[in-house]
């Protein structure tokens, strides 16, 4: 139970219903269940905490869509969605009901079994993430000590239930989408998982929490090209422009759920949106200081940190067209991998020159002012990393030959 | 060890969010590859030549409206033009700098939609697309203040127009045509220089002078080439011989060319339209041409220059109220014809892209 303790609601409650009776428990009072019932409270607190950031993460997610779609309207000169309730806020929840309501159909030639699955996945892996972040000061359901390792894990996942989708469905379109999952998705987690090393070996902690404790100035000061390299993948990680290959609507119809209907959908849609806010969470920890800001709860801090990050995301959505499929593999392969590499071997260089053993051999720390110095120099190399990439590494489709001289109106005439 | 592949047909269309309407592709994929593609159409089908053989020479009109529908005014333009060279009408001067204003109004009309489809077929989620409509709609409002309606104009008439623009036209239009450069530089700095954009269109599905001559192929389609052929300078009608403009050419015949082509002409076409308003002057806008107009027998082909290529209209009379044949040479049909030959070796993502590129309209496809 230790990856628990820091969380001040489940000792709480569970101090409530065990007492002291349980095990290395100083709650300096009676619990109210019997001695020896010490599990039930212990399935009943985590289950109700599970409920609790369930329900308001959901919320969360549905005020998101609103929010997206609403500001994507404005992106584009258009109002958006405004019919439902005040400003149109109830609109994700017409929308719910209106998937639920809708029939559950499996085509004929799909795999049943995956079919059914595959959404079921893709959701309860997006939700499972949400463990291990910390929305708030105390406030998380576990404080595992590799929760980095763990949110890299799980999200890899989603690949397979991309990938069950796209071949359960038994819809070329959807084939079509999830080779491109495999592909892609496989592809930007290599780039994701070397951006995250540079905080790693800042921080000396796979623990999200201790990471953010760590930010003595926030990490992206420290991280600027691990932040980019970050962001660039994460987004190609969850389908978002401008790297949604899998269901590049005017190529692929709607690529892996093309052929979902109903709530089926409905769950695909969830974990799309759903995704951006974990993910804008994950950034907010590694990168942004997490909860820690002056004056307002942590809370607050951390979700104006995560809705920042997430209009940033639907800004992009709104601004970039797609880059074609063997382009973003390239991308990933021939420009964020090179700098994915240098960034890590810079942050070691660094903590091995301006880093000293601390006397308790606690790992290396560094002044402040050693901290700043690396800041400017990081920029700067993030700064001439990306330019010089930016020109090494061109997409671009190498032009054909010069053709035979072009004849003049005037000889055809 | 190679690994073993199979190649895979998949039917894109009629029902798909990227093909312009119920056109339809048979293409076979070897992964994302293209092998073969086959275009398919038809679905679209009204009759529309059939149909014209039971109408007057003036009802026909209303057909024409409904061939290219995001281009009404050229489609009348080029079907009176017909009308008039077999009738043995001369329009009078008004009635031609009034056609010619709105044919280069709808043309820019035309190529925001072709720009802004064209975006959105790379992806670019409705933005662009959006940001285009918004001009369109005050290339719109001027028609409305024309001839009542917006879409299926019906503006022109054998012998000249509908009706004369009324007072608050002008006023309007010359405050259009203050704006719309400045969104035409918008569009170049938001778009032309996006550097997905370039990646995704430059040296992609590349179109040979050759290639595009041995089908027909016209307008920007043809231009992005490199080849000159534009028949308001290879052979003017209307006022097109007293405006002065430059034809845009590409040089590469890629789908940045056939995108970046729409947006030069855009500008020339503002400049025909200013030099037009300059020029007009006071006076009738319809020759004295009876309701029921009936040409001497005899046929006659006349063709402009439309937003998406060569329109010609080919009548055959046979001296009655209705004409006995009626051919419309439609470019968006013709420029598909070399579809196979641009998509054959590029990517998925490239086919829609290099259909929008063509820029075509089902309604003109099929007829």
């Amino acid at each position: 139970m230790a990856f628990l303790e820091g969380n001040a609601l489940f000792r709480n409650l569970y101090c409530l219903l065990a007492g002291n009776s349980g095990n290395a428990q100083h709650c300096g009072r009676d619990g109210l269940l019997p001695a020896g019932w010490e599990w039930l409270a212990f399935a009943l607190v985590g289950f109700a905490i599970t409920f609790l950031l369930l329900s308001a993460f959901l919320l969360l997610t549905m005020f998101y869509t609103y929010l997206e779609r609403r500001l994507l309207g404005r992106f584009q000169g258009r109002i958006g969605p405004n019919r439902a309730g005040p400003f149109g806020l109830l609109q994700p929840v017409a929308d719910a009901i209106k998937l639920l309501t809708k029939e559950s159909i499996v085509p004929q030639g799909a795999d049943w079994l995956l079919y059914n699955l595959a959404p079921l996945m893709m959701v309860v892996v997006m939700f499972m993430v949400l463990a291990v972040i910390p929305f708030g000061k105390h406030t998380f359901i576990a404080d595992l000590n590799v929760g980095v390792l763990f949110i890299i894990a799980v999200t890899s996942v989603n690949a397979l239930a991309v990938f069950m989708a796209g071949i359960a469905s038994g819809n070329r379109y959807a084939l079509f989408g999830g080779m491109r999952a495999v592909a892609q998705l496989i592809s930007y987690e290599v780039p994701m998982v070397l951006s995250i090393v540079g905080v790693l070996l800042l921080a000396g902690s796979l623990s999200l929490v201790e990471i953010v404790e760590a930010q003595v100035i926030p990490f992206f000061l420290l991280q600027p090209l691990g932040l980019f390299i970050f962001v660039v993948s994460a987004s190609a990680e969850m389908n978002r422009p401008p790297f949604d290959q899998l269901e590049a609507e005017s190529e692929i119809v709607a690529g892996y759920h093309t052929e979902y209907g109903g709530m089926k959908f409905g769950l695909f849609y969830l974990a799309e949106y759903a995704a951006v806010l974990t993910t804008s969470g994950v950034i907010a920890t590694l990168f942004l200081d997490g909860w820690e800001g002056p004056l307002l709860p942590s809370h607050v801090w951390f979700l104006m940190k995560v809705f920042f990050l997430a209009f940033i995301f639907i800004w992009v959505r709104a601004t970039l067209p797609r880059v074609r499929i063997d382009q973003t593999m390239a991308f990933a392969w021939k420009f964020l991998l090179p700098l994915g590499i240098i960034n890590v071997f810079m942050t070691a260089a660094e903590l091995l020159l301006f880093g000293h053993e601390e006397a308790g051999g606690q790992g290396i720390v560094l002044s402040t002012a050693d901290l700043w110095l690396m800041s400017v120099v990081n920029f700067a190399v993030a700064v001439v990393g990306i330019g010089a990439f930016s020109r090494l590494v061109s997409l671009r489709t190498p032009a054909l030959p010069v053709s035979a001289p072009k004849p003049s109106a005037a000889e055809v005439v | 060890m190679p690994m073993r592949s199979e190649p895979v047909t998949v039917n894109v269309g009629p029902q798909h969010p990227s093909t312009h309407g119920v056109f339809r592709l048979r293409i076979t994929f070897d992964g994302e590859v293209i092998l073969d593609a086959e275009p398919v159409f038809g679905y679209l089908h009204r009759g529309s030549e059939k149909l014209a053989e039971e109408r007057t020479y003036t009802q026909v009109i209303t057909l024409t409206d409904r061939l290219d529908y995001v281009a009404s005014m050229t489609n009348n333009q080029a079907y009176v033009l017909a009308c008039e060279k077999l009738a043995g009408v001369q329009p009078p001067e008004r009635g031609m700098y009034l056609r010619v204003i709105a044919a280069e109004l709808q043309r820019i009309a035309s190529h925001l939609m072709a720009t802004g489809f064209l975006l959105n077929d790379l992806g670019a989620f409705a933005t662009p697309l959006m940001y285009c409509f918004r001009e369109r709609e005050r290339i719109l409002d001027l028609f409305e203040m024309l001839c009542g309606a917006r879409i299926t104009l019906s503006y022109m008439r054998v012998g000249g127009v509908f009706q004369d623009a009324p007072e608050e036209f002008w006023p309007a239009l010359r405050i259009f045509l203050g704006e719309m450069p400045h969104y035409i530089d918008e569009y170049e700095r938001l778009l032309s220089e996006n550097e997905i954009l370039v990646t995704r269109t430059k040296g992609v599905s590349v179109l040979t002078v050759d290639q595009a001559l041995n089908g027909s192929v016209t307008g920007p389609v043809l231009r992005a080439t490199g080849f000159p052929w534009d028949l308001r300078k290879v052979d003017p009608y209307e006022v097109y011989g007293r405006v002065k403009f430059d034809v845009p050419l590409g040089r590469a015949g890629d789908n940045y060319d056939r995108f970046k082509i729409r947006i030069d002409e855009m500008r020339q076409s503002l400049r025909i339209v200013e030099q037009c308003v300059e020029q007009i002057e006071p006076g009738p806008v319809r020759a004295d041409v009876p309701a029921l107009v009936r040409p001497p027998v005899g046929d006659a082909y006349s063709r402009i220059e439309g937003p998406k290529g060569e329109l010609g209209f080919y009548l055959v009379s046979d001296g009655s109220v209705a004409p006995y044949r009626f051919k419309i040479r439609s470019p968006s049909f013709i420029n598909l014809t070399v579809l196979r030959d641009m998509l054959i070796g590029w990517k998925l993502a490239d086919m829609i892209v290099t259909l929008g590129s063509i820029d075509i309209n089902m309604g003109e496809v099929d007829r």
